[in-house]
């Protein structure tokens, strides 16, 4: 018997994974959730059909969303979390034993549902007691919050479905209120690969520099995502992510990490030429 | 007759059989189910272009309905409880027209508010109806046109035993209802017609807890823009008629002006929306409702923003409220509405309906979610946080008084002559100037043009209006009645 899943990263490109079983398919307010079991990637879960992560890769999304911000400023102890329910986001923001307090805000309370069964791999500190939960609109949420956080990460979906407000304007300017004056916010910012995700791209990117005086995009190599290429923004009001960033500082807290260290964290800004000319340009 | 369902769409079902008879084409439309341009049939679909098809025996004619378009009107008048209903292919403005010229001829008077749409005085330059006006009364708080009060109805009655018709706007664009049930009893007792733009009330026909609508209220005529909240395509409209009316004097006018070649899409469009609102309407305008009076809780807790509501309701000339409306008011956060329209569409990527020198509004349907409905707001909220500023020199009313002076026909047909607008002042309009949307005329044919109306040209051009009428497409110039 063949079973594959597979995704159209382009009209004309097709990315397949061979599936052993298929674990979960639901239906939430907002979107299709599907968990699959496969032999090279383990547990995978899609939303409307796309991944979002797999047990295998996953580490290298969470930990780059989560170790730059956290190196460049060790003082961050107010953190929101938007999106991210599958909680691999939140799992590495509590390996910090300095964070005091993490709100995270996820629209479908069926994606944590669902990972906190299936996946614990990522689900399995969303019980920590410094973690709050919301089952909300991340764009509501942030609307009435003022100089609070020390650090905003956006983990959303694809700018098109349940995402769609997290890329707008109308967001980026709630969140820069929502910060403190020395506050940064990240954001899971796209592939520049296939013409599809790059205008979503370049918007949020010309969107967030806006507002924020530091706007500047670093990358990670992602399987299976899209071109496998990936892009983070870091966006904040006072610190640069290469100038502040402070090595040792970081290395003392003997954090064990697959991906990141300390010079991928300044070699991830080096970007391509191709990348550079996209976000500069119109 | 046999009585059809409402589940039926008889114009639809007619094309969906004419498209898989696979019929060879030797008439108009010239390309032939989409053959002829390819580009535009990749563009919209070929199913799209299929039905672009023109009158024909098995899919009757909408001058002369004999068959399915007859059905499908029969279907929408029982919809909307009316005795008779048109499909209409040329605007609300064509059902307006048709109203106003099926009931009255030249030198005919008609009674109105001045905050008419555009296509009421276009009715009257058309076939020389004489308006006398009853001035629906400002909110000075909100800076917007009320309804008519039922004393300055009778009033005008009264004064006009000859007038033969009353045209009401119910709703207006913000909402606002008048005493439709008492503006027909009086206008009856003195054997005058009541012709109701109801363009932006289809809702009220099938939802609950909303206005009366103007067939309810025993009204003779009403113009409904079913594309505007009933769900058809755009241009695509009803008229509906009460017992009183002379249903095939109605289509004769209709069909002075209106099209031969009849659009399918449209009115398959209009068949569809008609069943679906039937069959649905029920819980398809609770849900709009909610969602309206969601998005008005949560802007009026961003401060500076007044989402009004039903509390401005007044027994007379606000009788009634229509909440599907999403009316803001932005003066106090010192910019106008034009403005907070200008930068939402480019600032936030949110197009709005229209905004005005105090308020903007936005349209809230069947197709919105609750996403759409947080953008709205939270850039409401940016834009207050980053673009208020202080309210002083901000003008403030907005009905002004018309000084008529000369039919709007006999001024628009007169000899005229174009002169700046700023050295207009004294003159006799010969044209319209009007801000669109929401297409409500600042000054009309046949209107003396007085200090108030210049000065609100002017501010409203200085605030980015898009402002139309004038021959002068740059709006500087104006027509005047050579005197």
């Amino acid at each position: 018997m063949e079973f594959w899943y597979t995704e159209e990263h382009s009209e004309d490109v097709r990315f397949s994974i061979r599936v052993d079983k298929h674990i979960y398919s639901g239906q939430s307010e907002f979107q299709r959730i599907d968990i699959f079991e496969s032999k090279e990637f383990g547990r995978i879960l899609t939303l409307d059909g796309l991944i979002m992560l797999t047990e295998k890769d996953e580490f290298i999304y969470h930990e780059m969303i989560v170790h730059v911000p956290m190196a460049t400023n060790p003082n961050i102890k107010r953190v929101l979390v938007i999106g991210g329910g599958d909680g691999g986001t939140v799992r590495e923001l509590t390996r910090y034993g300095t964070i005091e307090n993490i709100d995270m805000v996820e629209i479908d309370e069926l994606v944590v549902e669902v990972c906190k069964k299936y996946i614990l791999q990522t689900a399995g500190k969303l019980e920590d007691p410094r973690v709050k939960l919301y089952f909300e609109n991340g764009l509501k949420f942030v609307r009435s919050k003022e100089g609070e956080y020390d650090l905003i990460i956006v983990d959303s979906t694809d700018p098109f479905g349940p995402g769609e407000g997290l890329f707008t304007k109308e967001f980026y300017g709630n969140c820069y209120k929502a910060l403190k004056e020395d506050g940064i916010l990240v954001n899971q910012h796209e592939s520049p690969f296939y013409p599809y995700y790059i205008d979503s791209m370049k918007r949020a990117h010309h969107r967030i520099r806006e507002f924020f005086p530091i706007c500047k995009v670093y990358q990670a190599h992602i399987p299976t995502y899209p071109s496998g290429h990936w892009l983070f923004g870091f966006a904040s009001k006072k610190y640069d992510p290469i100038r502040d960033l402070d090595e040792g500082a970081w290395n003392r807290l003997n954090l064990k990490t697959k991906y990141y260290n300390t010079e991928i964290h300044q070699g991830a800004f080096a970007i391509p030429n191709y990348v550079k000319e996209l976000l500069e340009g119109e | 007759m046999n009585r059809l369902s409402q589940e039926k769409a008889p114009i639809y079902e007619a094309l969906k059989k004419y498209k898989m008879e696979r019929v060879v084409r030797f008439d108009v439309p010239g390309h032939k189910g989409g053959r002829g341009n390819r580009e535009l049939t990749e563009f919209l679909g070929e199913d799209c272009l299929k039905v672009d098809v023109n009158s024909m025996k098995p899919l009757d004619n909408l001058g002369h309905p004999v068959s399915v378009i007859r059905d499908a009107e029969r279907l929408a008048a029982e919809a909307f409880k009316a005795a008779h209903a048109f499909f209409i292919v040329n605007g609300t403005t064509a059902a307006v027209q048709g109203m106003i010229m099926s009931a009255c001829k030249a030198g005919d008077k008609i009674i109105m508010p001045r905050n008419v749409h555009k296509s009421a005085i276009n009715a009257l330059i058309i076939c020389g109806a004489i308006p006398v006006y009853v001035n629906p009364g400002v909110d000075k708080d909100l800076g917007i046109s009320l309804g008519m009060a039922v004393a300055d109805i009778e009033k005008a009655i009264l004064n006009n035993k000859d007038a033969k018709a009353v045209f009401v706007n119910n709703p207006t664009y913000y909402g606002i209802c008048s005493n439709l049930k008492e503006i027909v009893k009086i206008a009856h007792r003195h054997n005058m017609l009541v012709l109701v733009d109801e363009a932006h009330g289809t809702h009220f026909y099938f939802g609950k807890d909303l206005p009366i609508s103007a067939m309810e209220a025993r009204a003779d005529m009403a113009a409904v823009s079913m594309h505007k909240t009933g769900g058809s395509l755009t241009q695509s409209s009803f008229l509906l008629c009460g017992e009183r009316i002379n249903a095939h004097y109605v289509r004769q006018i209709l069909n002075l002006t209106q099209t031969t070649s009849a659009s399918y899409l449209l009115l398959t469009s209009l068949d569809l929306a008609r069943k679906n609102l039937s069959l649905h309407g029920k819980e398809i305008f609770k849900r709009t409702m909610e969602l309206a009076n969601y998005a008005r809780e949560e802007i009026n807790k961003l401060g500076g923003y007044y989402a009004f509501s039903k509390e401005i309701i007044n027994g007379d000339r606000v009788y009634d409220f229509d909440v599907t409306k999403l009316s803001v008011h932005t003066r106090d956060i010192g910019l106008t509405g034009i403005e907070v329209y200008d930068i939402l569409r480019d600032e936030y990527g949110i197009q709005i309906e229209f905004g005005d020198i105090g308020n903007i509004l936005a349209i809230i349907s069947a197709g919105d979610r609750i996403l759409e409905i947080e953008r709205l707001v939270a850039a409401l909220s940016e834009i207050k946080r980053l673009y208020s500023k202080d309210k002083k020199g901000m003008l403030e009313s907005e009905y002004i008084n018309p000084d008529l002076v000369m039919p709007p026909r006999q001024a628009f047909y007169s000899s005229k002559r174009s002169i700046p607008i700023a050295n207009s002042l004294g003159h006799i309009s010969a044209e319209f100037v009007m801000a669109y949307p929401p297409g409500i005329p600042i000054l009309a044919p046949g209107e003396k043009i007085t200090e108030e109306v210049l000065e609100y040209i002017v501010y409203a051009k200085a605030k980015g209006a898009f402002l139309t009428g004038t021959e002068d497409i740059e709006v500087e110039n104006i027509n005047i009645v050579e005197e």
